[in-house]
Order: C-alpha cells, then structure tokens, then sequence
C-alpha cells in the first residue's frame, strides 16, 4: 500500500526525522495560506501515487504565496498518468548544498532488510545503481538480533563518506530502518536526503510502501494519518466492474471468487487459482484471444459465489462468450464450480452451451462435474486437454462465432441437437443438487 | 535417497484443528505420511483421525518421546510466527508453512531463525511437499487418491511458485511417462524459505532425481538467483522452466495471483526472467504441455556426457 508524499511526511515527523516544512492544501487558497506560513520560497507537488510529476508539470516553485495559489489551481487540475491528484503539498525550498539517497528495502535473496545510500541523490536510485555502482553503500540488518547504528554507519562509509557528514547521516539512516520495521513497510526511502548548506541534514521528498497483509496491525498509524480501510491505493484505481467482483468475493467467506481485472477483450474468463489464473490469461492471448477480465476462483467457493462472479463477467459489455478454466483442482470442487457457471448463464437467460465456451477443470469431483455439464451440451476437458490447448478452443470459438454469427458448429459439443429448452428445463434441479 | 521427506519422517500439524488441516491430516495419512501428532493451544487430549492433540509442540515431545523431523503449519496469519518459532526452538528441522498472507517481516525472522537453528523452512502460501508413492506434506495434490492420480514416481524433481501448477506439471509429466521424485510447492510469498537455488543442491544429491522442471512468475530475484547457481555449479541436471504471467510486464506495480508476483523493476518482469534462465542454458516452455518434450531433449543431451552440463544456445 503505497503512501502519498504529505504522508509520508507525517510518518518521518513522527520518528523524528528533520524534514522540510511543509503542509497539505486541497485548495489553492489552503496552498497559499500555507506558503505564507513557510514563509520564503516554496516548492507546490502534486499529491499524486505515480511516478513522473515533475516532467508532466506537477511540480512548480514559487517565490511569493500568491504564485503559490496560481500553481496550485494548476497542479489541482492536472491528472498525472490518469491520476487524479489528492491535493498539493506545499513545502518550504532548502537551500542545497548536495543530495543523497536514502533507502530501506527487502532483499528477496538474502530474505532481509536492507540498506541502500547512495551519494548521488535526487535522480533514480535504480539508474545510480547501473551507472555508478561505487556510488551506491548497502548492507542487511537483522531481524531477530537488536537493531544497531553501526549497519547503517557501514552502508554510508561504503560510498567514501567520512567526518561529520557520516554521523550525522548515520542515525537518520537507522532511524529509516526503525520505521522500517515498527510501520511494516516494504520500502522507505527519502530522495534526496539533502545537506544543507550549514552543513546539517533533512529530508525533501519522502516515499513509502506498507505492506497490505499488515494493515490489521498498522490500525493505529493507518488511522492518524486518515487512511480509510476501503483504500486500495493499487497502481491503478479500481474500476466500477473490479469493485463488484470484490464485494461478490467479500460478502460469502467461502472460498475465493474475485481478484477481478477488467480488461477490454471479448472472452471472460472464469479461471484459477493463482498460478493457474497467470498461465491461463497468457494462453489465452499467446492463441490470438482478447481477455476481457482477469480473476481467480479458488478454496472451493460456494455455488452462488461462483455463480455470482460468472454473472459478472457474462454481463460485462462486449464479452460473447467465457472460458471456464483452472489448473487440476483438488480443493475446489469441480462440480460446484459447473453448478455456479451454468446457474449464472441460465439465470440471465443465456443457453450455457452457447456462451460457455469450453469448461477445462480437472480434478476433485470431476465425474459429478462432468455429468452435469453434458447435461447442459457445454464442452468440457479433462486433463488429457492442456491448459492452453484449452484456451486455443475458446479463443477459436470466439472468432468462429464473430465471423458466422451463428452457434457453434453442431457435433463439436456433446449434446449440441438437444433444444436449449429442453436442456435448460432441469436447471433448477441442477442448481440446487 | 530422497529429498526433503521418505518413508521414515515424522511430522506434526500445528493448528490441527482447523477446518484445512483436519483435511490435510486425513489426506496426508492416506497416502501414508507419519503424522505422530497435532498442536492446537487449549485443545489437548483430543484426537483428529486417530492423531493425538497437545497444548504446545514441547508437550507433543514429552508425551511422544521424540522430536518431529517436520511441522506443517496452518495456523492464522497473525500467530504464525509464534508457532513457527516454537517449532524450530524444540528442535524440529523441516518447516512447512501453508498459511497466506503473513506480513514479510514476520517471515524474515522465521527464515532467519530458521538460518540461525540449522532448520529448513517451505512456504509460506505453499501447499508443501510430495514424495510420490511415499509420503506427502502438506495439502499438495489433494485427497490421496487424486494425488496419486496426478503424481507418479520418476525422475523429475519440480519446483513451483504455484501450489496448484505444481500438480499441473506433475500430472503432465506422469502422463508423458516421466513421473515425479519430488515435488515442492515453494510458495508464492515475496519472500520465502527455500528457492530454487536453495533447493537445488538437495535434487543434485538425489540419485532419482535426473531433470528439474520449475513454475515461475514475475516478480522478484528468485529466478535469476537460480540462474546465478546453475552458472557457478556445474550441475548434472538439466534444467526446463515455464514463466507464467507475462501479460504482466504490461502492468508495472500491479500485482496478480500471488503475493510476490509484482513487476517494480526490469529484473522482474518475465521477459528478463526468461532470457537470464535461458542464458544459464535453461530451457524456458512456451506451453506446460511442451516441457515433457524439452525434459527429455535434455536428458539425451546429458546422456553421455559423464554429467557435464551441455550449454545449448
């Protein structure tokens, strides 16, 4: 869960970390009162969670408060990378006499924390680390052992730095670790961390990532800052389609039937579970097909959760026909998923044979699963059809049906003479059993 | 030989009285795994299928008079940490953890006390582990008459950031006639105590092991860490993976399917991924159905070589 920099902000004033004065405006009249109270020149940013705001004009200075409030009703307006911007902070310039990075990240490998200072601060750390490696000081710290000043020391000394620039940097460093751990972050980084030119520190921009699987215990942190429960804060907003196939997946505890992606293709998916959900959505567009959503279905969901999800997709506009596909299942159970997507196809009055365009689950329960499904005449596969051969038959449907216009060509599905009818009359029993 | 698990290894469940693992023990039982007791605070002198139930791992060891080679642990995300640490303390030397969701500091300092205590931690957001035909860890390949039927014994060990896909592979490969050494969910976590690298050395040493198929996704160091040891290691074993999620090198900061799979920088998305595995002359599949083709390419290159590893471009 990414912060915005006014946050941020906070959360450094909060472990006594020096930063730039600074205050947070939803108005432009705010934004100058708050320049007034800087006082001398100011920096206006926009409050924005994407990169970039300074080449698309997010960022502007200004020497007077009434400059102050011309920017900022220009930086409120801007949508930056088709973000909205949560107001503007506005915080006092420092007078720079040399920038360094800061960080604090996890090292996946070595599965700990991690330092990262760089003497080359202000640009992106990740090119620094490219073009000039020697610029860059790392060093890992424990978890479990008590937290000491001497890991930080060492990653700054390892950039060349010595005399009162390297302590008076190393407990603000350390201090970035503390945060670190007590706010379960994933990364805390201050660029640039700027000296001044009276030869003291303080930070000028913050960035900070928590982890979403810690909010229940960052309750208090997320609550002083005005964070809202409900907040994603995903690199991209939620759309109206996303935010149902969340609250489908959140009101029926059995189960997962969610992780809803809209995209804007004509085949819906109905697949799982995580990695089987990764390689599915690949195959799909590896065979020429256009996803109209991403989702995963898995921990053996309810019948009407299933059902709930795959009405979703069937009523998304533009989606023809779905694709019922997981890896081999062995804790959800295939016959309650074809139960759900048949339910949801006949009650919206679709004929599951025509918009179930193959169902591909095996494993648990795979007979009963099987059973109904040709009940309905939708095609089915077992094993024996791999995943993306599975979604090769899908894809290909799609693209027959869009050329003929017509229902799928008779004797490629089992139970294809049946009258929709006909085959539709059993569906309560179905549904219900 | 075996990897990890054989027929003699003991093992307990700690929050055996969960809903998933009362299913977890009936079905590792079934197909044969020692399950010598469970763990659930408040909850001694029950029994779940016939396994007794004790306060805490320390009384499981007094009343069983020894300490359990492993542990699954399907405990709630917040207590996790807890109970892992009471594993590794009584002396228990294989960790799998199952739950999801579990902050990554929590699981930096189970991995390293793990590092500290000489154990070996699985997971976490894994499904474990399975010897096929001899005993299995965790939920992986489900109730034992459908893990049998995904899983036979051969010779590919496999690795999966994927719990679901490692089943998937398995069965693929049993189908084609190659079966299954070992099997191991490694879990999808950002962080997680065996990678592929790590586990690497153990499949080496394994007589029945004679090719590695891996399950991979964007996001994170893992892969090219493995390409890093193939690269230094002059392993016998050939090498095929499959990279799923590469729609999501169009996604940056996004995450899909699992928690470690987030493209934040250019190491970690697929497209690098793939060409730092294939630089280490490993094999990356287009299709899961492709791999038992490629495994055995591999194998007839290695055949004769005197387990040199064939570079092929």
């Amino acid at each position: 869960m990414r912060f915005f920099e006014y946050e941020s902000r906070r959360i450094l004033e909060r472990e006594r970390i020096p930063i730039t004065q600074s205050g947070h405006a939803n108005t432009p009249e705010e934004a100058k009162r708050i320049a007034a109270e800087v006082g001398g020149p100011v920096v206006i940013k926009s409050q924005v969670l994407t990169g970039g705001r300074m080449k698309a004009g997010g960022v502007k200075f200004a020497d007077t408060p009434e400059e102050c409030e011309a920017h900022a009703r220009d930086i409120l307006a801007l949508e930056i990378n088709g973000h909205a911007p949560r107001g503007v902070l506005v915080a006092a310039k420092a007078p720079i006499a040399h920038e360094y990075y800061a960080g604090v990240i996890y090292d996946g490998v070595r599965k700990l924390p991690t330092f990262v200072f760089s003497d080359m601060g202000g640009i992106d750390i990740e090119e620094v680390a490219e073009t000039h490696p020697e610029h860059i000081g790392r060093g890992h710290f424990s978890t479990t052992l008590p937290h000491m000043d001497f890991r930080a020391k060492d990653a700054i000394a390892q950039t060349g730095l010595t005399g009162r620039d390297l302590t008076r940097l190393t407990p603000i460093l350390s201090k970035l670790a503390r945060l670190f751990v007590k706010y379960d972050m994933t990364l805390a980084e201050i660029n640039p961390l700027v000296k001044l030119e009276d030869g003291s520190f303080i930070a000028v921009d913050a960035h900070m990532d928590m982890e979403n699987e810690a909010r229940p215990r960052q309750k208090a942190l997320l609550a002083e800052l005005g964070v809202g429960e409900d907040e994603t804060r995903e690199a991209r907003e939620a759309t109206p389609f996303e935010i149902e196939g969340e609250r489908i997946d959140s009101v029926d505890h059995r189960g997962v039937a969610g992780n809803v992606t809209e995209f804007d293709g004509n085949l819906g998916l109905v697949i799982g579970a995580g990695g089987g959900s990764l390689t599915l959505f690949d195959a799909v567009r590896r065979h020429g097909g256009t996803p109209a959503n991403y989702c995963e279905i898995g921990g053996n969901p309810s019948v009407s959760k299933a059902a709930n999800l795959t009405k979703l997709v069937l009523q998304k506009p533009g989606v023809e026909k779905i694709a019922v596909m997981m890896s081999i299942v062995s804790n959800t159970r295939v016959d309650i998923v074809a139960r759900g997507v048949i339910k949801a196809c006949v009650e919206l009055g679709f004929d599951p044979a025509e918009k179930i365009a193959i169902f591909r689950i095996p494993g648990a329960w795979e007979e009963e699963g099987f059973k109904i499904l040709e009940r309905y005449g939708v095609e089915y596969a077992d094993r024996s059809v791999s995943m993306h051969e599975a979604a090769r038959i899908a894809v290909e449907k799609v693209a027959t049906d869009a050329v003929d216009g017509a229902a799928p060509l008779p004797g490629e599905q089992p139970g294809a003479e049946q009258p929709p009818a006909e085959r539709l009359s059993g569906a309560g029993e179905v549904v219900e059993g | 030989m075996s990897i990890l698990i054989n027929e003699q290894t003991t093992f307990i469940v700690q929050g055996i009285t969960g809903r998933e693992a009362v299913n977890l023990t009936r079905e590792c039982l079934d197909y044969g795994s020692n399950i010598i007791g469970g763990v659930t605070p408040g909850r001694r002198g029950r029994e779940v299928h016939g396994v007794p139930v004790f306060d805490s791992v320390a009384q499981l060891v007094e009343a069983t008079g020894q300490v359990p080679d492993g542990s699954v642990v399907t405990v709630p995300p917040a207590f996790t940490r807890d109970a892992v640490f009471e594993a590794i303390e009584a002396g228990v030397k294989l960790v799998v953890i199952v739950t999801e969701r579990i902050p990554r500091f929590d699981v930096a300092q189970m991995v390293e006390l793990a590092g500290l205590r000489g154990a070996r931690i699985i997971g976490p957001n894994c499904l474990g582990l399975i010897r096929p035909g001899v005993a299995k860890m965790g939920g992986i390949g489900g109730p034992a008459r459908d893990a049998a039927k995904a899983y036979g014994a051969g010779s590919v060990g496999v690795m999966s950031r994927s719990g679901g896909m490692t089943t998937e592979i398995s069965s693929t490969l049993t189908a084609a006639g190659l079966g299954v050494s070992t099997a191991i969910s490694i879990g999808g976590d950002a962080i997680i105590g065996s990678t592929y690298a790590e586990l690497m050395p153990l499949f080496e040493a394994d007589e029945q092991t004679q090719a590695i198929v891996i399950y991979s996704e964007p996001g994170g160091r893992m892969e090219a860490e493995l390409a890093r040891w193939v690269t230094e290691n002059n392993s016998r074993l050939p090498i095929v993976a499959f990279m799923a999620g590469r729609f999501m090198d169009e996604m940056p900061g996004m995450s899909f399917g699992h928690a470690g799979t987030i493209v934040e920088g250019k190491a970690d998305t697929a497209a690098e991924k793939i060409a730092r595995l294939e630089a280490a002359g490993i094999a990356v599949a287009q299709e899961i159905a492709e791999i038992p083709d490629l495994v055995r390419d591999r194998l007839a290159g290695h055949a004769g070589a005197g387990g040199a590893r064939q570079v092929v471009a």
